[in-house]
């Protein structure tokens, strides 16, 4: 073999590599050496890499730029066209995979410049500012875990359903940003300023008003996520972070927060995140989101075999700590205290296990919250009797129940909202 | 020392301490360092303390930095400009640009539904919208869908005009503009609430 020869299929390797690295997904990457003796990578396409293959056998890949999931493993959101949901089933301890993160948007997501973007503040204060994403790292900044659930986060229907259908808009992370109230004491709120506007940079300009307080509370103006700056479908690069509020508020891809005495009245918290309860009436408003579980294991579509095993899922609340989670086995007849990971944080998801020994016997399993402030998960008819049979479909966070077969087979138990 | 007068001890140190800290830069970390070992919790109030008056980042903003980006409208009517609008130019606007999405009158979709009373289940402007304000509002900022900000004052005042007005709240002579428009009451007004839950064990 003469150099020249070597030297062209070395070339044509390349561009092979280069449209495998492209199209189908790659399970491997090996190391061939060259005619110069020189180490490159090949890439070994999926569909002929055999998992029955001995790994101590193969040379495996050596390190890269950027890590992947293991070919085995598939965790994907559910997209619709407003939203996409967290495969929650796919999850272990409380952290959402940033990619893996919940997306509700009204316009599509903004590809936005971070070099160019701004902050304006303005309205009742003494001073209106103006930041660059660059000036706002450079404040001191604050890292807090903590879970974003949409207001709309409830389906029910039929029994083919699984946590990521029921309940998938909600996700945890790690927010990394700087305080609000740190930018308030930069502009100097006026007395009288009880509200706040807070305006996206997307399509749909979204607004809504937020009271003051939270502002000088908890809010967060962040521009990381999970270790990492947002992810554009998260509000890159930088979102309103309201910890324990409905997700609508959280505006993502902020531009302006405009301080005024009363609010503004937007579409989305009028006509939109609102909701009826009794005597016709329509809640607007409702920031906070009340307490609710899941079990995420065992749950639709899976199958269970007789013996030991541990019930597991999350449960979580707006309005401060888990302070315990109930597991019955016995259809609601009785109830016991299920284990808590540390660390329970507030306002965030906390991972609950209950170890469980299954004699084959059908039955239903049903999990429920107790937060720090003495609310316990509701049932959907408890929610009905307080909020009215036209019960509108915000902040619906009932004891969910999943049926389990005497062949092992687990379903979703649907119930009738109306 | 009673666990109470340790506490009182503590805490003084660790005030003491700052106090030192902030004055002599040079030590602060090791300062910090053996404050946060006592009581964690005390380093996330004692964090601020340190800080200058302003951090003197970001700029401030001019009158036309402002004026660029506050579209907002309020129920009030601040924030609503110069101009109007009516039923007619609003019709044709509708047809052209809305119905394909909202149907030719308002009520066939495929999307949201506009137009509609009292007997009408769907949430329409009739029947769920609580301020006239935010008609002008959202369609200014978010509408139409594929070619959002595309629509001058004048054509969402009247796009306004035929909205109300095909919902039966104003007749189709009235002209919309920043005088008329916060004064039409809507009739879903009355029905809306401030949030009623009050935390606690209550499930409301």
């Amino acid at each position: 073999m003469d150099d020249k020869s070597s030297d062209k299929s070395l070339f044509s390797q390349k561009i092979k590599r280069r449209s495998l690295l492209g199209g189908a997904a790659t399970a491997a990457v090996v190391f061939v050496q060259t005619a110069f003796g020189k180490t490159i990578q090949k890439a070994i396409p999926e569909s002929v890499f055999k998992p029955e293959d001995d790994p101590t056998k193969q040379l495996g890949p050596f390190p890269s730029e950027l890590g992947g999931r293991s070919a085995f493993e598939k965790p994907v959101r559910k997209p619709s066209d407003i939203s996409s949901r967290s495969p929650l089933q796919d999850f272990y301890g409380t952290i959402t995979p940033s990619d893996l993160h919940f997306e509700r948007h009204h316009a599509g997501i903004p590809t936005i410049d971070p070099g160019k973007h701004k902050l304006l503040i303005h309205g009742m204060v003494e001073k209106p500012l103006v930041f660059t994403v660059a000036d706002l790292k450079r404040f001191p900044s604050l890292s807090r875990i903590a879970f974003l659930e949409c207001s709309g986060n409830f389906r029910t229907g039929k029994e083919a359903m699984t946590p990521q259908e029921i309940c998938g808009l909600t996700s945890q992370s790690e927010w990394t940003g700087v305080k609000l109230s740190t930018l308030f004491r930069e502009v100097g709120i006026k007395p009288g300023a009880t509200w706040f506007l807070a305006e996206g940079s997307d399509a749909a300009v979204m607004t809504r008003s937020v009271p003051v307080k939270k502002g000088w509370d908890d809010a967060i103006i962040a521009y990381a996520q999970n270790g990492e700056a947002l992810r554009p479908e998260q509000g890159y690069p930088i979102r309103l972070f309201l910890p324990g509020w409905e997700g609508n508020a959280n505006v993502k891809w902020l531009r302006r927060i405009e301080l005024s005495d009363q609010p503004y009245m937007t579409r989305e918290e009028t006509s939109r995140y609102t909701e009826t309860i009794r005597d016709g009436k329509i809640r607007m408003f409702s920031f906070d989101m009340d307490a609710r579980s899941i079990i995420t294991f065992p749950s639709y579509p899976q199958h269970i075999e007789k013996g030991w095993l541990e019930i597991r899922g999350i449960a979580w609340s707006g309005r401060g700590k888990v302070l315990y989670v109930e597991v019955s086995t016995d259809a609601g007849k009785s109830w016991h205290r299920a284990t808590l990971q540390e660390p329970i944080l507030d306002k965030a998801h906390t991972a609950f296990r209950y170890l469980w020994q299954w004699k084959g016997e059908s039955t239903e399993i049903l999990s429920r919250v107790t937060d720090e402030t003495g609310y316990t998960q509701p049932t959907l008819k408890q929610l009905i009797d307080a909020r009215g049979t036209d019960m509108g479909g915000y902040h619906l966070n009932p004891v969910t129940a999943w049926v389990i077969k005497s062949d092992g087979s687990v379903v979703f138990k649907p119930e009738k909202l109306r | 020392m009673s666990k109470y007068t340790y506490i009182v001890f503590v805490a003084s140190l660790c005030l003491g301490l700052v106090h030192w800290a902030c004055s002599r830069p040079g030590v602060q970390t090791a300062a910090h360092t053996a404050v946060n070992t006592e009581r964690a919790k005390d380093s996330v109030i004692i964090d601020s303390a340190c800080w200058p008056e302003s951090f003197s980042l970001g700029h401030v903003a001019t009158e036309a930095e402002i004026q660029a980006w506050d579209i907002d409208v309020r129920p009030d009517g601040k924030g609503l400009p110069a101009g109007s609008g009516n039923f007619v130019d609003g019709q044709r606007l509708y047809a052209a640009k809305c119905a394909v999405c909202h149907g030719k009158t308002g009520k066939e979709g495929p999307n949201n539904q506009l137009v509609g009373g009292a007997d009408v289940k769907e949430k329409t402007i009739g029947n769920y919208w609580p301020y006239s304000t935010t008609l002008f509002d959202y369609i200014r900022r978010a509408m139409p869908f594929n070619q959002p900000g595309s629509l001058s004052d004048k054509e969402v005042y009247s796009l306004t005009a035929f909205l109300l007005a095909a919902n039966r709240i104003i007749d189709s002579t009235t002209v919309i503009n920043a005088e008329t428009l916060p004064k039409i009451q809507m009739p879903a007004q009355k029905y809306f609430v401030p949030d009623d839950r009050k935390g606690g064990a209550e499930v409301r």
